[in-house]
């Protein structure tokens, strides 16, 4: 059982015991925000942008300030295109997601969860192990095909992954799937090999189905700081990611630095992990996950 | 390499100060504002970062720099004091057991590198002619055990399993036992990752820490951590006795202020430095070391001397 003992409401206790908008509420909010990983740039900009909207519109109250705040931080994750981070997947044949992202923030339990979503709306789904390095990784990717109930293309520890998303792929259009979920090892985005070698893995996916992959999912743990930025910068780069997976957000981290990234390279988030099982996993929500960054 | 964008953030902002002859309130003011910036850059918890800044000042302000002839160097100084306090002084050494085996209890949340790091310092322990045992402990992860053996026996060390049917306390109780019996001499428990605020999960180590009574409970942070560290450190440890942190994936290029908040709020030294996927990428944490890397000290001592 997961509790969360005597949480307040951050922001709402802030602006109950602070009568007026003054330098100090600035900087207990200030505080609040970059104690949820938003990052001193983005908050300094949010800050300058709530003082000047204070002026004009003549605020004095914080408890007026709290929707323009809220509004800031939803229109902040929102792109051109609104609110919508569904997958774009195509309407009809094989459509391909590649996973990438550092070491342990959750890649292979996200295409499980993923995988089972995927089933439970009735398609057909297949599962590519390229995390031929990491020990157990195949074995994991098994273990969650079995509880999912999907077949998982592999070769042997140590192979060569580009080799691993060849088969995946050409076995996936022989069966006729409708989704394949690429897995691969984890690796920090300074590696110059292994990002090399995930640019190769992405190029022969691409080769073999024009336009695919289809998706490619920046998975980041919400626990993680700053150093996001760079993830999705260097990921971005190779593998031109198209959207983020926010993992672990069950726990007390807040994972306000999507705001960055989405602020810095517009790249939208598309789901939240919020636990270890098959079904914890959401579509990613601008508004909630706003209201969860002012709670405790 | 993991600190260098601190530390180059903070180079820059003592270039401005070193030369100068005279430095006023508003000069250490300025230059403490462009610190605190970069250790939140840097991911300092805020607390830790405001509390540091806040000393610094009161040193800077005070008769010190009143005193010296290069009172530039003199802020330098301080704030290379207490950036080396802040990282814990000193090195920290495993602890050892009077009589063996040597308990070793590895603790923290998902994927921060746990069982990678059980199997490095299984590793380290066998070249200094100790006999580790391996436990698999966590019965919850799928493939876990199957990762811990692999990595056995890749460095030829013997893994304790029971399967994912055992409870971890009995398998970490039976794993003493059956070290005990072969005369292997340090047994290291790799624990299921989990949330500092899963009360059963939570519950679970405790019981298993009273089961075994370990010499070090290691909590394994990854060094990529943002401000949320200080929470899961504090917990953990309030639950569990810490007894030494390691911190992982500094192979990466994060500026590490986890590091730095982990030992501000545990009191924990920081044992190990873990900078890569390799069995064998796993160091002693030298503090000192550390914190002279992140001012680029090598240059900055230098510089001082000269002045
Ligand atoms: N609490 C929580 N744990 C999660 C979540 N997602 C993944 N995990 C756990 O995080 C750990 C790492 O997950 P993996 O899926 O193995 O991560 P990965 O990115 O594939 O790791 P590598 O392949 O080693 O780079 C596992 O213990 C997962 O059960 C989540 O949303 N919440
Ligand atoms: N680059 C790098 N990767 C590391 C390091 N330590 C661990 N890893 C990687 O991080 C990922 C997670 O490591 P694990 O050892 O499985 O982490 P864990 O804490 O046991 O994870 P759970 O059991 O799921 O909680 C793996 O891909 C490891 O290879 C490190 O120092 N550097
Ligand atoms: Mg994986
Ligand atoms: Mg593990």
């Amino acid at each position: 059982t997961k509790t969360r003992t005597a949480f307040v409401e951050k922001v709402e206790d802030l602006i109950t015991r602070r009568k007026k908008i003054d330098e100090e509420f600035y900087e207990e909010l200030e505080e609040i925000l970059i104690s949820s990983d938003v990052g001193v740039n983005t908050v300094m900009t949010l800050i300058d942008d709530l003082r000047k909207e204070v002026r004009a519109r003549k605020l004095e109250d914080p408890a007026d300030l709290q929707p323009v705040l809220s509004e800031k931080l939803v229109e902040m994750l929102s792109g051109d295109e609104g609110n919508d981070n569904s997958l774009r997947l195509p309407d009809s044949g094989l459509a391909v997601v590649l996973f990438v992202g550092v070491n342990g923030v959750g890649k292979t339990t996200t295409i499980g969860k993923l995988a089972h979503r995927f089933k439970q709306e009735g398609k057909n789904v297949l599962l590519a192990a390229g995390d031929t390095f990491r020990a157990g990784a195949i074995e994991q990717l098994e273990v969650w095909g079995e509880r999912v109930g999907v077949d998982v293309i592999k070769h042997q520890a140590g192979a060569d992954p580009a080799a691993v998303m060849f088969d995946a792929v050409q076995a996936a259009k022989t069966r006729g799937v409708d989704v394949l979920l690429c897995d691969t090892a984890g690796r920090l985005q300074n590696k110059v090999n292994l990002m090399e070698e995930l640019n190769k893995i992405y190029r022969v996916i691409g080769r073999e189905i024009p336009g695919a992959p289809h998706e490619v999912l920046l998975v980041l743990d919400a626990t993680t700081g700053q150093n996001a930025l760079s993830q999705a910068k260097l990921f971005g780069e190779k593998t031109g990611v198209t959207g983020l997976v926010l993992t672990k957000l069950d726990g007390t981290a807040k994972g306000g630095i999507v705001i960055a990234i989405r602020q810095e390279m517009d790249i939208p988030v598309k789901f939240v992990g919020l636990g270890e099982k098959m079904d914890d996993l959401q579509e990613f929500d601008s508004e909630q996950f706003v209201h969860a960054l002012f709670a405790g | 390499m993991a600190f260098e964008g601190l530390s180059s953030r903070l180079q820059n902002v003592f270039g401005k100060l070193k030369g100068k002859g005279k430095v006023t309130e508003d000069d250490v003011n300025e230059a403490m504002r462009e610190v605190r910036l970069a250790l939140l850059e840097a991911d300092v918890n805020f607390k830790v970062v405001k509390e540091f800044v806040s000393k610094v000042k009161e040193k800077a302000v005070g008769q010190e720099l009143a005193k010296s002839f290069t009172p530039g160097m003199a802020v330098i100084d301080i704030v290379n004091k207490e950036l080396t306090e802040l990282m814990g002084g000193t090195q920290s050494k495993l602890a050892k057991a009077n009589k063996p085996p040597t308990v070793i209890m590895m603790a923290g949340l998902q994927g921060a590198g746990k069982t990678t790091t059980s199997g490095k310092l299984a590793k380290l322990l066998q070249k200094q002619n100790h006999k580790p045992l391996l436990v698999a402990a966590d019965i919850y992860r799928p493939a876990a055990i199957k990762q811990l053996q692999v990595l056995g026996e890749q460095i030829k060390v013997p893994v304790f399993a029971l399967g994912d049917k055992a409870n971890p306390v009995d398998i970490a109780k039976q794993a003493l036992e059956h070290a005990k019996e072969e005369h292997l001499d340090y047994v290291i428990i790799d624990t299921a990752g989990r949330l500092h605020i899963d009360e059963a999960l939570m519950d679970e180590l405790r019981q298993v820490h009273a089961a075994v009574n370990p010499d070090e409970v290691l909590l394994v942070v990854d060094s990529m951590t943002g401000q949320d560290a200080v929470n899961v450190a504090e917990s953990f440890h309030q639950q569990l006795s810490l007894t030494g942190v390691v911190l992982t994936k500094l192979d990466g290029d994060t500026r590490g202020g986890a590091a730095l908040s982990v030992k501000a709020v545990t009191g924990c030294p920081i044992k190990f430095a873990a900078m890569g996927e390799k069995i064998d990428s796993l160091e002693p944490f030298h503090p000192e070391r550390m914190a002279s890397r992140i001012l680029g000290m090598g240059d900055m001592l230098s510089l001082i001397e000269k002045a």
